[in-house]
C-alpha cells in the first residue's frame, strides 16, 4: 500500500514537471523573422502545450507562464540541418554496396555532447543520415534536439521515413586502402554505380510484384521477406523519401533519369556542389537541394563548388537548404544562411528559409516546424542579436515550448561543474594507482563487465 | 643569406614585372591571379576606419606608388589621380591572416600533384614555403575577394616543418608576393598524446604515464637538434676565426637553425593545450629563443607564462570543437576575449589550408559575440597579427607611408552579408573575380 501511494506521489510530481514544461511560455516585444510571413516588429509569441497558439502584440499569458523578454532581442525558427551525423554511433554500413537493411534509428546516443553543442547554435532539428560509403546506404532519422530526454522523444514521429542513396568518389571508395589479397569493392566506377542503383530498383520491383500477385490472391506462397528491398518497395511507392549524396552535376543527372524510369521521385540531393550547373533539370525534377553555403576544394569533386550556388537554385525556383554535415559547423548554421545574401543576392527572409522552412520541407516535417506560425510547433531560438550578424549568438533554444539551451543558465552553471569536477578529479576512485592511499588497494571489478547489468 | 637572395630576386622582378603589368591586365583569366593595375587612386567621402586611430565619419585616402600617400578628412585630391567616390563605403586596411597553407595545397583530398605541404622526415629546417607557395593557386583570388591581403604561409609535417613565409595575396612569381619570403620556423612542439591509430585495430588508447614518457622522449629529441645546431654554429664560427681549425661542412639544415637559435627570427611553436603550451614556453626560454606560439586553444590558462615569456599567440581554434566533453560550449570562441582581458598578445588566424581562409573576417567577428570586443576583434586580423609578424611599420592600419593593402566594402568587414566593392594590395586595384565568379558567370542564365 505504501509502495502505491509513493508511487502516485511520484507519478503526480512528474505529470508537475511536465505540465509546468509544456504549459504556458510568453516571448514578448521581439523582432521575430517568421520564415514564412516576413520579420514582425515588436511582437509577441504566446505557446501553449508546446504550440505557438499566438503571435500579437501586448498578449496576455496565465499566471504561471514562463516569460521571456525579447526587447532589443531577434527570434526565428528553429534551424534545422538536413544533413547531420549528429548522435550517431556508426555512419557507414561498409560491407555492401546496398545496405538498406540498415538503420540509424539503432545506433543513435542521446548523451552526445553535440546535440547540446547544436542547441546552443540555434539547431533545434536535424536529418541524421548514414555515411555515403555506398550507392544504396541506410535508413535515415529525422529528430529534435530533445536534450535530457529518452531517445524516443527525439524521433519526430510523422516524419516520413528516408534512406541515404550515394554517388561518386566515396562509393567508388577511392580513397580508402585496399589491403593486400582484399578484393575492390563493386562498384570502383560511376558507370559501376549507376548499375548497382539500376540493379537494386530491379530486384525491389520484381520483389513489390511478388507480393502484389499475392496479396491480389494470384499465387498462393507468400514471398519470402527481404529487409533489404522492403525499403526499396516504400521508395517506389513514395513513402520513403530518397537523400542522395552527389557532388559532379553528371552524377545527380543520371540519378534523376533513374529515378525517372522507375517512378520515384529523389526528395534532396546533399551536397550538391556542382547543382547550380544542372539548376533547370533539378527544377524540373521537384527534387530539393542541400548544400553547403561556401565549403570548398578539399577533393577533386569539390573543386567546382562555388558559393553562389544556392542564389542559382534559388533563382530557378528550387528547394535550397544549408547543412552542416559536421558537428562543428551545425553550431554557426546562421552565419552560413547570412553569406548567401552577399554571394547572389538571395534576400533575407530566402535565406532565412534555407535553415529552416525549406530543410522542413525536404523532410516532410513543415506542417509541424520550420517557421513561426500559429499551430506549428514551438521550436524558437531568441537570438541576442540579428540572427546573421557575426556578433550574435542564441540565448535560449527552445523545442515545443520547452527550453533545452539558456545561456544564461549555463554560463551560471559553470562555476558549480568546475568545483564538482575538482572534487571529483581529486576523489579516490580517480587518482592514479601511485597517488591512491596505500590502505585501499585497487578493487577488483565484482563481475566481468565492471558491474555494470 | 637565402633571404637576401630572394630580396634582390624580389627587387629585378618587381623592376622588370611594372613594364608587362599593362598587359598582365587586360588578361580575362582570373585563375591565373591577375595582378590588377597600378595607379593613383583617391577614394573620396568614405568613412576611413584606420584601426591605429579614430575612424574617420567622412574622409579621403590617396594611394599612390603602392603606397598610402595621405588620409585625413581634410585630404584634396590633386590631379592625375583617379577618384573612387567612397560615399556610404568603408575603407579598411586588408586582413592579414597569420597562418594558413596558403598556396601549398591546392586540393587536400586524394588530389596527387596539389599537396606541398608536408615534406617527409622529422627535421626540415631548411624547407622554404615561399619556395612551395604556388602564385597561381585559385585560393589566392578567393581569399582576397573577401578581404584577407596578407597571410602566413607554412608548412606543417613532422617536428620541425620548415619555415614559413609573409606574401600579400598578389603578384605573378613567389617574389612577387612576398613580404617576407623566410619568416618563422614552424616547430611542433611533442603533445601528450593519450591515442594512437593502429593498424587493423583503429584507435587506440595510450596509457596516459606512458604518453607522457613519450611526449619527454619526443621533446629530448628537440632539444637534440636545436644542441646539435648550435655546436655546429659554433663550429663554424670558430672555423671562420681561426683557419687552422678542422674545417666543418656546410649542413644546410643546421644552417637554416642559425637566425633562430640567435633569437634574430621567431620559432613558431604550435601547441593547443596549456600543458603542452607552458612546454613550449619553457624549452624556448632555456633555449633563448623568440618564441610565438600557434593554435593556442587554452592559451588563456596558461596567461601568466605568456606574459612572464612576452609569448605572442596566434589562434587558429575559432571554429574548433572545445576540447573535451565538459569544456564549456563556446570555450574556443571566448578564447580570444579571455586572451585579451589577461593581457596576452594576440592574432586571430583561419589555420586553413587556404581554400577557406576566406572565413576569416567572420571567425573574427564571432569571437565578439562571446567576449572580446568588437574593435579588438577587427585589430585581431589586422594589426595585432601586424606587430606579431613584425610589419606593423608597414601593414596592419591606414597611416601614412604604409603599404595600400586597402578594402573597401559596404558594411563591417566581419559581417558575412558585407560586399567588398574595391581591393588594392600593394596600391594595385585589383579585379574582384575568382575561380567562383567565373563559374557563376558562366552558369547564372544556364537555362
Amino acid at each position: 500500500m505504501k509502495k502505491i501511494i509513493l508511487l502516485a506521489i511520484l507519478l503526480s510530481c512528474a505529470i508537475g514537471v511536465s505540465a509546468q514544461q509544456k504549459g504556458e511560455l510568453l516571448i514578448k516585444n521581439a523582432t521575430v523573422m517568421t520564415a514564412s510571413g516576413g520579420t514582425l516588429q515588436n511582437r509577441d509569441i504566446l505557446v501553449r502545450n508546446g504550440k505557438i497558439v499566438q503571435i500579437g502584440r501586448d498578449l496576455k499569458a496565465s499566471a504561471d507562464a514562463q516569460i521571456f523578454d525579447g526587447t532589443g532581442k531577434f527570434v526565428t525558427p528553429g534551424i534545422i540541418d538536413a544533413h547531420s551525423h549528429a548522435m550517431m554511433d556508426a555512419v557507414n554500413e561498409f560491407s555492401f554496396a546496398v545496405t538498406s537493411m540498415a538503420r540509424i534509428r539503432d545506433v543513435l546516443d542521446p548523451t552526445d555532447i553535440s546535440i547540446y553543442r547544436a542547441l546552443a547554435g540555434g539547431v533545434t532539428a536535424a536529418n541524421l543520415l548514414h555515411g555515403s560509403a555506398n550507392p544504396i546506404g541506410g535508413q535515415n532519422s529525422v529528430v529534435k534536439f530533445k536534450w535530457g530526454h529518452p531517445i524516443e522523444d527525439f524521433l519526430i514521429a510523422d516524419a516520413p521515413p528516408g534512406i541515404k542513396f550515394a554517388m561518386g568518389e566515396n562509393v567508388k571508395r577511392s580513397n580508402s586502402q585496399i589491403q593486400p589479397g582484399q578484393t575492390r569493392r563493386y562498384p570502383a566506377t560511376r558507370m559501376g554505380t549507376v548499375e548497382v542503383i539500376r540493379d537494386a530498383f530491379v530486384r525491389a520491383r520484381d520483389y513489390k510484384q511478388a507480393w502484389d500477385d499475392y496479396r491480389a490472391k494470384k499465387t498462393k506462397v507468400p514471398p519470402r521477406r527481404d529487409l533489404e528491398l522492403e525499403p526499396l518497395v516504400e521508395v517506389l511507392e513514395g513513402k520513403r523519401l530518397v537523400h542522395a549524396h552527389g557532388y559532379r552535376s553528371d552524377e545527380h543527372l543520371n540519378l534523376l533519369l533513374i529515378a525517372k524510369d522507375f517512378g520515384f521521385k529523389v526528395a534532396t540531393l546533399q551536397h550538391g556542389l556542382e547543382a547550380y550547373k544542372i539548376a533547370p533539370e533539378i527544377a524540373k525534377s521537384g527534387t530539393g537541394v542541400s548544400i553547403f553555403a561556401d565549403y570548398w576544394g578539399y577533393k577533386i569533386e569539390a573543386y567546382d563548388a562555388i558559393p553562389y550556388n544556392a542564389a542559382i537554385l534559388w533563382k530557378n525556383g528550387v528547394v535550397v537548404s544549408i547543412n552542416s554535415d559536421s558537428a562543428e559547423r551545425i553550431r554557426r548554421l546562421n552565419i552560413d544562411a547570412a553569406k548567401m545574401m552577399k554571394y547572389g543576392g538571395v534576400p533575407e527572409e530566402e535565406a532565412l528559409k534555407m535553415i529552416t522552412l525549406n530543410p522542413a520541407k525536404q523532410l516532410g516535417i513543415d506542417k509541424r516546424t520550420g517557421s513561426i506560425e500559429v499551430g506549428k510547433d514551438a521550436d524558437i531560438v531568441i537570438w541576442s542579436a540579428h540572427p546573421f550578424s557575426v556578433y550574435a549568438h542564441p540565448e535560449v533554444t527552445m523545442i515545443e515550448g520547452e527550453v533545452f539551451f539558456d545561456r544564461q543558465k549555463d554560463v551560471a552553471m559553470r562555476d558549480q561543474l568546475e568545483k564538482e569536477r575538482e572534487a571529483l578529479e581529486k576523489a579516490e576512485a580517480n587518482l592514479p594507482p601511485e597517488k591512491r592511499g596505500k590502505s585501499e588497494k585497487p578493487k577488483e571489478n565484482p563481475s566481468p563487465n565492471g558491474g555494470l547489468q | 643569406m637565402i633571404k637576401k637572395i630572394l630580396n634582390n630576386l624580389c627587387l629585378s622582378l618587381f623592376i622588370c614585372g611594372s613594364l608587362f603589368i599593362s598587359a598582365f591586365a587586360q588578361n580575362g583569366g582570373t585563375q591565373q591571379n591577375l595582378t590588377g593595375r597600378d595607379g593613383a587612386f583617391a577614394i573620396t567621402n568614405a568613412r576611413i576606419v584606420t584601426v591605429s586611430g579614430d575612424t574617420i565619419e567622412n574622409g579621403t585616402i590617396i594611394i599612390r606608388n603602392g603606397k598610402i600617400e595621405a588620409v585625413g578628412a581634410n585630404i584634396r585630391a590633386g590631379g592625375g589621380v583617379e577618384t573612387i567616390d567612397g560615399k556610404g563605403l568603408t575603407v579598411y586596411p586588408g586582413m592579414i591572416d597569420a597562418a594558413t597553407n596558403m598556396g601549398l595545397i591546392e586540393i587536400g583530398g586524394g588530389a596527387a600533384g596539389t599537396v606541398d605541404v608536408a615534406e617527409t622526415g622529422n627535421m626540415n629546417s631548411n624547407a622554404k614555403a615561399i619556395t612551395g607557395i604556388n602564385p597561381n593557386t585559385s585560393h589566392i583570388n578567393v581569399t582576397r575577394v573577401n578581404g584577407t591581403t596578407t597571410v602566413l604561409s607554412l608548412p606543417v609535417s613532422g617536428l620541425v616543418s620548415g619555415q614559413s613565409a609573409i606574401i600579400n595575396l598578389n603578384g605573378a612569381t613567389q617574389s612577387e608576393m612576398a613580404v617576407v619570403p623566410v619568416f618563422g620556423l614552424i616547430v611542433n612542439f611533442p603533445r601528450v598524446t593519450t591515442f594512437e591509430f593502429a593498424p587493423g585495430v583503429g584507435r587506440r588508447a595510450i596509457e596516459y604515464s606512458q604518453a607522457v614518457k613519450q611526449r619527454d622522449k619526443n621533446v629530448e629529441d628537440l632539444k637534440k637538434i636545436f644542441d646539435e645546431a648550435a655546436l655546429y654554429a659554433k663550429t663554424r664560427e670558430a672555423y671562420a676565426a681561426d683557419k687552422s681549425l678542422p674545417h666543418k661542412d656546410i649542413d644546410l639544415k643546421m644552417e637554416a637553425m642559425i637566425p633562430y637559435l640567435k633569437g634574430e627570427k621567431p620559432v613558431i611553436f604550435t601547441a593547443d593545450r596549456e600543458r603542452d603550451i607552458r612546454g613550449a614556453l619553457k624549452f624556448a626560454d632555456e633555449l633563448k629563443l623568440k618564441a610565438i606560439i600557434l593554435g593556442g586553444a587554452e592559451a588563456w590558462k596558461a596567461a601568466d607564462d605568456l606574459k612572464k615569456y612576452n609569448v605572442p599567440v596566434i589562434y587558429t581554434n575559432m571554429w574548433s570543437m572545445p576540447l573535451g566533453q565538459d569544456a564549456d560550449y563556446d570555450s574556443m570562441y571566448a578564447g580570444p576575449g579571455k586572451m585579451k582581458a589577461a593581457g596576452v598578445k594576440f592574432a586571430i588566424a583561419s589555420g586553413d589550408d587556404g581554400a577557406n581562409a576566406r572565413d576569416l573576417p567572420y571567425q573574427a567577428g564571432m569571437s565578439a559575440a562571446y567576449g572580446l570586443s568588437k574593435e579588438d576583434a577587427l585589430k585581431a586580423v589586422t594589426i595585432y597579427p601586424a606587430e606579431i609578424l613584425g610589419i606593423s611599420d608597414k601593414m596592419g592600419s591606414i597611416e601614412t607611408g604604409k603599404v595600400a593593402n586597402i578594402v573597401v566594402t559596404d558594411g563591417d568587414l566581419l559581417d558575412a552579408r558585407t560586399n567588398i566593392k574595391y581591393l588594392f594590395i600593394n596600391g594595385r586595384l585589383l579585379p574582384l573575380t575568382s575561380r567562383h565568379t567565373e563559374l557563376y558567370e558562366a552558369f547564372k542564365n544556364r537555362k
